[in-house]
């Protein structure tokens, strides 16, 4: 299948290049027209080929490749460097006018790519820019709106910063706002996770949103009684299960997963909805299920 | 609901109006040849088909003249194509006008921001020459708040502004809109990017009654004042449609629901209770405001949903031409108990959550459909791929009456393209993204040159084409030889070679719009289409084996074409000639002298 020479960079070139950074595109190079007449082996290597690729023939991208490791795109993306930054010292003869990723990487990738290999499921590839063609008002949709994980290259944000030319996302404290939901409260919640940079903060968060909404759902339920302020307990233990509740999430496959086994960095990656079950519902069965699962459970004693 | 239909023609004049020129009641008795063009005006006002109009002006001066005078409607297919102060000299008397500006890869992000197509130079020329204009289409132009004042200030009468994937504007020029065209019946904001200035344009709509007939801003991300809106929607008895953004909640929904059971076009917002207040939102009962809204027929929205309310929409669903979950995050048993009650169903967008199953359901249920949208839930590569074949077979069984399918998948066959093909002979639109870039039949590991083949060769009404999946020279010569009908073409990373591009040229005589990217076409294949290229709207043609060299040759050679060459970020210093993105298309007034820096037309 194609593109998996792709690596993190191109989703950063991307990226980069989306961001607008007040940079316009370049003229190219105008002046003397060169004679770039059908010089053969540039174009044999430019060209499109069944078959594994040939070697010695790539361009610099292969140790380009190397150096960048496979770190998650959106890691890549969060680094926000430009292109000039990523690009090695080219052949003074690649076109970059070919199969290109972040319109940057020559078609060693792409003589790679054509010979698909559609048998097994790659890591995944880093995009191209604008494909697969779909508009960015529909991108949002896997995200349900709150995460700006998946880059939506024209989000809200980005079209004021594409207008006025501004700072760069990633410079800013945008916030990455996630939704949470509390099992037994009606009312869901978001949370920045930006502005947590650990499990622990994440924790504390969750207590602050919470806690006075829990008292007060459960002060309601209690047959109106008319109780003075319900004692306000601090909601703990979401992340080792030694609490009444627990901290699951949601990843961009609809799995549940327990929050805090991965490193935070890719925690915050992958997380697309938290939500805060009751330790004692919580069973194995609840957890890494699809979206059948996930459904049932939504419909369930959580609210909506 | 199409994306890319061409805007609506406009009914043909009142023949009582005032802009017919009638001598008559000036000169008793006109001189003979007048009466002839008098009688040639009151006949071409009801000519309304641009190009019947564009025939009839090719008579002789006589008609061009007095088609000219009559025309009240104009297209411009491309903004740049001709200049405004051209327009309003040819046409003195237009009523209404469309323009598009990019072309649609820049949805992609493959054009450099601040490209052009902007709106500017247009409001001002027609402000000045059509002080009567009342309806302005626009498609991925851009506007500045400054332009919707002026748009607002100039024309007195204005009454449609329709504006799709066009951005460069915020709350503030809306609010322009809104107080300044007291006779507006038409808002429509469609995919357009909206800025939040944070000024409530909602509340500017001038108070009492309004004509508003049309209320669109699905896409618009920007919160709104609910009760102005509300308060809008009760003082605006012509209503007919209303597409919420997804800040509206289910219960919003509903009170604005209860006041305007007149809706005919509806799209829900969020479909789902809000988060932000306090206490949970009352429950309601949806479903009666459903059923009261009798003459539903279009339905959109859900953006948000929560799937436990889908029910409420069951009162509708009989009635309904068009419905698009394209938004809704459904599988194919939440999708059943709806769609198997919508048999009148013409147009179906959904996700490819409903999956293969879900398709199947669509076939069985609606067999009088026509347009098929199927997106992707998750649109990379190498996601998961809940639709195949199997659907497409399926829905070709199902709905012969087919014309437009638009289907996001990550595995196909040939066969089922083939049988797509036979089964659906009235196919007028066929795109498949096979979202795998390269990726050949599933089954046979054969290119898909066959399938699409056998589209253009069965399909004879095809007028819009776009390809994906392994290709090779062999598809395009089946293109060429049978897609004589084929005005628009996509391609992407396809073929082998500049004989590919050939075929194409030289085959498709009808070809308007050509869009192609990363795909191995070099400076030979774009020669091949000199003959053609005056014909066309434009061609795209982006990551290419192009060359500077081979498009100053296409430049020289046809000196009304505008070549542009665009530069990715960082190929400045790239010397080679070799060429990011080559846009060109005709224009009678020469190159634009509105481009960035990384634009150079040769």
């Amino acid at each position: 299948m194609a593109g998996d020479s792709r690596n993190g960079e191109a989703g950063a070139n991307f990226f980069g290049f989306m961001q607008g950074n007040s940079r316009d595109w370049l003229m190219g190079s105008d002046g003397s027209s060169r004679n770039v007449t059908a010089c053969s082996p540039e174009e044999r290597k430019l060209e499109l080929r069944l078959g594994p690729p040939g070697g010695e023939e790539f361009w610099s991208t292969k140790e380009h490749e190397k150096k960048i490791s496979s770190r998650g795109r959106d890691e890549a993306l969060a680094s926000s460097s430009y292109f000039s930054h990523m690009v090695p010292a080219q052949t003074s003869n690649n076109s970059l006018n070919n199969m290109n990723t972040g319109q940057k990487f020559s078609t060693a990738s792409t003589a790679k790519a054509s010979a698909p290999n559609v048998s097994q499921k790659r890591t995944a590839p880093a995009p191209v820019v604008g494909w697969p063609p779909i508009r960015s008002s529909r991108k949002n949709l896997s995200s349900s709106s709150t995460s700006n994980l998946k880059p939506p290259p024209k989000s809200q944000d980005v079209v004021s910063n594409k207008i006025s030319g501004e700072k760069p996302a990633e410079s800013t404290g945008k916030g990455l706002f996630v939704k949470i939901n509390m099992e037994g409260v009606p009312i869901g919640r978001k949370v920045d996770l930006k502005a947590c940079n650990s499990y622990e903060k994440l924790a504390s968060a969750v207590d602050e949103l919470f806690r006075g909404l829990l008292a007060a759902q459960r002060h309601t339920s209690h047959s109106g009684k008319e109780t003075k302020q319900e004692e306000e307990k601090p909601i703990s233990g979401v992340l080792d299960g030694t609490g009444e509740y627990t901290l699951v999430y949601e990843d961009n496959e609809g799995d549940r997963i327990l929050v805090g086994d991965v490193p935070w960095d890719m925690f915050v990656t992958t997380v697309k909805r938290l939500r805060v079950l009751k330790s004692s519902e919580l069973s194995a069965a609840n957890l890494g299920g699809n979206k059948q699962e996930k459904r049932s459970l939504e419909s369930g004693p959580s609210s909506r | 609901m199409s994306e890319d239909d061409e805007p609506g023609r406009p009914q043909p004049p009142d023949p009582g109006s005032k802009k017919t020129r009638n001598c008559a009641a000036v000169h008793p008795s006109p001189h003979p040849d007048r009466v002839l063009e008098i009688v040639l005006e009151h006949v071409l006002q009801f000519l309304t088909a641009r190009r019947d109009r564009n025939a009839a002006s090719l008579v002789c001066k006589s008609w061009y003249r007095t088609e000219a005078l009559t025309r009240s409607h104009v297209f411009i297919g491309n903004c740049y194509s001709v200049s405004p102060s051209r327009v309003t000299a040819r046409f003195p008397r237009v009523r209404s006008v469309a323009i598009k500006g990019r072309p649609r890869f820049a949805d992609f992000n493959l054009m450099p921001l601040n490209w052009g197509a902007h709106f500017g130079p247009w409001v001002a020329t027609m402000g000045k020459a059509y002080p009567w204009l009342e309806r302005v289409y626009l498609k991925r132009m851009s506007l500045t708040d400054r332009d919707l004042c002026l748009l607002g200030d100039s024309f007195v009468g204005f009454k449609e502004l329709e504006l799709v994937c066009c951005d460069g504007f915020g709350t503030g020029g809306l609010a322009a809109i809104a107080s300044k065209c007291s006779q507006l019946r038409v808002l429509d904001l469609s995919d357009t990017e909206v800025m939040n200035d944070g000024v409530d344009w909602i509340s500017c709509f001038p108070e009492g009654e309004t004509c508003l007939e049309s209320l669109i801003f699905d896409y618009v991300e920007c919160p709104i004042n609910f009760e102005a809106l509300e308060s809008l929607v009760a003082r605006s008895p012509a209503l007919k449609k209303l597409r919420l953004n997804r800040e509206v909640s289910l219960g919003q929904l509903y009170r604005l629901m209860v006041r305007a059971p007149q809706l005919t076009h509806l799209g829900t917002g969020a479909f789902g209770p809000s988060e932000a207040q306090g206490a949970s939102d009352q429950e309601y009962d949806y479903a009666s405001a459903f059923s009261a809204c009798k003459s539903l027929v279009c339905l959109s929205g859900f953006r948000e949903i929560v799937p436990e309310y889908l029910p409420a929409i069951y009162p509708v669903c009989a009635n309904l031409v068009s419905l698009n979950l394209s938004h809704a995050n459904i599988n194919v048993e939440q999708l059943k108990p709806i769609i198997c009650q919508c048999r009148k169903l013409q147009v179906l967008w959904v996700l490819d959550s409903v999956c293969d199953e879900g398709l199947k359901a669509v076939a069985a249920a609606c067999p009088d459909l026509r347009e098929l949208r199927v997106f992707p839930f998750d649109p990379q590569e190498d996601a998961e791929g809940p639709v195949s074949e199997v659907g497409l077979q399926a829905i070709s069984e199902g709905c012969p009456k087919l014309e437009s399918i638009l289907y996001f998948c990550q595995r196909m066959t040939n066969a089922a393209v083939i049988a797509m093909s036979k089964n659906c002979p009235d196919l007028v639109v066929f795109r498949l993204c096979i979202m795998g870039r390269h990726q050949p039949d599933y089954v046979t590991r054969e290119p898909m040159d066959e399938g699409f083949g056998a589209i253009v060769m069965n399909c004879k009404k095809l007028t819009r084409l776009a390809t994906s999946g392994l290709m090779t020279d062999r598809a395009f010569a089946y293109i060429g030889k049978y897609g004589k009908l084929v005005r628009t073409l996509s391609v992407a990373f396809a073929g082998d070679s500049d004989t590919g591009l050939k075929y194409v040229l030289e085959g498709c005589h009808n070809l308007q719009k050509l869009e192609i990217r990363d795909s191995p076409f070099g400076d030979a294949a774009l020669l091949s289409g000199l003959h053609h290229y005056y014909n066309m709207r434009f061609l795209w043609m982006s990551s290419c084996h192009l060359s500077r060299q081979g498009c100053r040759e296409v430049a020289r050679a046809l000196p009304r074409l505008v070549v542009e060459l665009l530069s990715y970020e960082g190929n400045e210093k790239m010397d080679d000639g070799a060429v990011d993105v080559l846009y060109m298309y005709r224009s009678l007034d020469g190159p634009r002298n509105d481009t960035s820096e990384s634009v150079t037309i040769l």
